[in-house]
């Protein structure tokens, strides 16, 4: 294992102690955190052309919440013992409001949100359908039945105010991620102020990439027209949460290389070396320059919807595989220097093992599995058209 | 009040309830004692058993080498820094510590380094001082220079 | 609206008004305390236990770390350790060497010829038991804590191995033990010193390089030796109140 090191570094730090589950959680949570906000524009915002990816934007949260805690359990050394962040947390400790806003956003806002938005549609399907299904429905709906148009203004004005909370709440539920690095004032790499909003920024733009990636794959497998008005709109707000999070990544780099302060030569010689690819190429070049060029080319130049759908589709993967970099860099780049600044050591990414990639993949997959059931349970384009009044 | 928020209010109690419950069981009983942890792990910190005894425990049988090693080169040294952990020992004579033996052990301390100050220790070569002898042939551990007076 | 809801609407009102006071001043009163870190010295009349290490006396014998290791059954793995010696190498051209084989346990050579040194030192290293300590403060669940005699200590059975406290150690001291699977540090061989005995680093050093003390105590070695020598710690900006106090520490020590 000495092999790995380059120069010198304290004998404890031979070994990552964070490694691609810890990439993982900050990157489920800020497409959580990046989805809902994609959702709130068309119910808070009243960007009324996003509506078709509302319940989608939600419905993919949601699957994508409830593995969020997986990838921090499993990466615990006393995974049996995660319990006790939530009876005795150390308020000092940033990572101890994990199990509550975790808590408050699964339940206060994302259940609440989605139960209200298709309470009608819950009380409608489980009269109508039959066996099993009907008892199902019979159970999410909490047995509000009560359909009068009273009622119904009721649904829409909690899940409107849930809304208004939630927009907060994400900010919260992936701005503390951010903390949780950035006030770390051992590490420079990771201390620093604009941490917590570079990963929300970043959050809202994987989040947007992914309901736009979802929408379509979804819209491709039912064999449906999408709506290209919804898609151009989404392609928009991509572009501005693009900019704006390139502009506060470069921001935090040139803050850095000018102040230039003790941590520089070695943070330089990370940037120049070990993480060249991964952050030149694969998170600023592939994940953000790119796609940023190719959708303001469609903003500012007409083009034929099939050209733009396809590259749609490819820059949101970009955008996604980008992103997910970004936190590799990030938590894993703030490993591989010594904390005595003279010297290096290596990350050997293993295949199999509770922290191997495949564990990694797992966890990515399980949320779209997850989605995929979501959509089969709660058919966003089934639901009962609106009551005549 | 709605229907709906009448329902989720009771709900939200009741898991609210249940957590407060499974807390009450949950936290060890000794938690915030002293401050934000549990007072019992200052016990169990205590507990661990000593393997060094310290070298005032050895005066107690080896005054006379202990003397010996007072009055020359080597007083600065704990019996233990060479002979390993002594409290078994202690307790049980029967069972020897460890006593040092090949080059390598004493080129530790003595090997010529730069770091090292003269002044500070003596120091040799170990690949060109009398290469193949143990150093105790010449040096008496607890004396080192008593051959050579 | 009518006469009942206005009432209702105003007991709504007063109950939310006084839930909000009692939350902000209760917030008030613990959130600038909950905001700064660990400890401060409260209780002044217990012993306030620290580290002397005076590097013009050290010669890089590696003891220390071996003792360590045997005293509180640490694992022999080439890395992995509560304290470890360094060898610092300065060559005449102003570049910095800097070994640690196995933290010091087997001993020292110098990888450069004696002619291109400009100086070089042994600089040991242990957990500096912060006053102000941040690997206490990000634990999440208060499995690392300062005892009251100021002892930064972790709970065994308690950590449930995040590795927060591992990335918020400035000084690089703390890890995951192989073995117990849970956070594990330097304890000042607390076992030793609340009987009265020296930690095990401090009994077997050949030179008197490490000095433990309390430094509360104006009669102790400890108190002695920071008055003796112009002290220093490691990393002093980044403000941990480290009661690990250096005599010798150059600039090029990290």
């Amino acid at each position: 294992m000495l092999s790995k090191v380059d120069g010198f570094i304290y004998p404890n730090e031979i070994e990552l102690n964070w490694s691609v589950l810890i990439v993982l959680y900050p990157y489920i949570t800020g497409l959580v955190a990046g989805a809902f906000i994609l959702a709130s524009l068309e119910r808070v915002f009243k960007v009324k052309v996003l509506r078709p990816t509302y319940t989608i934007a939600l419905l993919t949260a949601l699957g994508f919440l409830l593995v969020a805690t997986m990838p921090l359990i499993s990466h615990l050394a006393q995974p049996q013992r995660f319990y006790e962040i939530m009876i005795t947390p150390h308020f000092t400790s940033a990572m101890a409001i994990f199990g509550f806003i975790y808590l408050w956003y699964l339940m206060v806002v994302l259940l609440l949100e989605i139960w209200l938005d298709y309470r009608r549609d819950l009380v409608l399907w489980s009269q109508e359908k039959t066996g099993v299904m009907k008892h199902v429905y019979k159970i999410l709906t909490l047995g509000v039945t009560d359909l009068s148009p009273k009622a119904l203004k009721w649904d829409d004005k909690l899940g409107y105010a849930i809304t208004v909370i939630g927009i907060p709440s994400a900010f919260l539920l992936h701005g503390y991620v951010g903390f949780i690095f950035g006030s770390v004032k051992a590490n420079p790499w990771w201390s620093t102020v604009l941490m917590p909003v570079i990963f929300i920024f970043s959050a809202m733009v994987s989040g947007i990439a992914l309901v736009m990636v979802v929408f379509m794959v979804v819209n491709y497998i039912r064999k449906k027209m999408i709506d290209m008005a919804c898609l151009d709109t989404i392609a928009k707000y991509l572009l501005i949460a693009l900019i704006l999070d390139f502009a506060l990544e470069g921001l935090d780099q040139v803050h850095r290389i000018y102040e230039a302060e003790e941590s520089f030569q070695i943070l330089d010689l990370l940037v120049k070396g070990k993480l060249t690819y991964t952050l030149f190429l694969f998170q600023w070049g592939l994940g953000m320059l790119v796609p940023i060029l190719v959708l303001a080319y469609f903003q500012m130049f007409k083009s034929k919807e099939r050209l733009r759908r396809i590259l749609y589709l490819i820059t949101g993967v970009l955008v996604l595989v980008g992103i997910f970099f970004m936190r590799w860099n990030v938590v894993v780049g703030g490993q591989l220097f010594s904390k005595s600044f003279y010297g290096f050591t290596a990350f050997k990414l293993q295949l199999i093992g509770p922290e191997g990639s495949l564990m990694a993949v797992v966890w990515l997959i399980v949320p779209l599995l997850i989605v995929a059931f979501l959509f089969w349970l709660l058919p966003p384009w089934k639901r009962h058209a609106e009551p005549e009044t | 009040m709605p229907p709906q928020v009448k329902r989720l209010a009771l709900l939200f109690a009741i898991f609210i309830g249940l957590f407060l419950v499974a807390r009450y069981f949950l936290v060890p009983k000794s938690f915030g004692e002293h401050g934000h942890y549990r007072g019992l792990s200052l016990v169990e910190n205590q507990d661990q058993e000593p393997k060094y005894a310290g070298q005032k425990v050895c005066n107690d049988c080896h005054d006379d080498l202990m003397a010996v090693k007072a009055a020359n080169d080597h007083k600065t040294i704990s019996c233990e820094t060479c002979h390993g952990p002594g409290l078994i020992h202690a307790n049980n004579p029967d069972s020897l510590p460890l006593k040092p033996a090949g080059r390598e052990f004493c080129a530790k301390c003595h090997s010529l380094n730069a770091a090292r100050k003269a002044e500070n220790i003596v120091q040799v070569n170990p690949e060109e001082h009398n290469t193949g002898q143990n150093c105790t042939e010449c040096h008496n551990p607890h004396d080192p220079w008593e051959k050579m007076r | 609206m009518g006469k009942d809801e206005v009432k209702s609407r105003r007991r709504f009102l007063s109950n939310a008004a006084m839930l909000a006071g009692g939350i902000f001043v209760s917030v008030s009163n613990n959130s600038i305390g909950a905001l700064l870190y660990a400890t401060e010295r409260k209780d002044t009349k217990g012993p306030w236990y620290g580290m002397g290490i005076d590097l013009e006396q050290c010669i890089g014998c590696g003891h220390c770390a071996n003792t360590c290791k045997s005293e509180n059954g640490v694992s022999r793995e080439p890395f992995y350790f509560r304290t470890w010696v360094e060898q610092y190498t300065i060559l005449n051209d102003g570049s910095v060497k800097i070994t640690s084989p196995n933290g010091g346990i087997d001993g020292f050579s110098q990888q450069v010829p004696d002619e291109d040194i400009f100086k070089s030192f042994f600089v040991p290293k242990m957990c500096n038991h912060c006053e102000k300590s941040p690997c206490v403060q990000v634990c999440p669940v208060g499995a690392t804590y300062d005892s009251p005699e100021g002892v930064v200590l972790v709970d065994d059975s308690y950590c449930i191995g995040c590795r927060y406290c591992v990335q918020a150690c400035p000084y690089g001291c703390r890890y995951i033990d192989p073995v117990k699977k849970v956070a594990d540090k330097c304890t000042l061989c607390y076992h030793r010193i609340m009987k009265g005995q020296l930690p095990a680093c401090v009994e077997v050093c050949p030179k008197g390089a490490k000095i433990f003390g309390d430094l509360n105590d104006p009669g102790s070695d400890l108190v002695r030796f920071k008055k003796e020598h112009a002290w220093q710690v490691l990393k002093p900006h980044m403000n941990t109140d480290s009661k690990v106090y250096y005599n010798g520490l150059r600039a090029e020590v990290r």
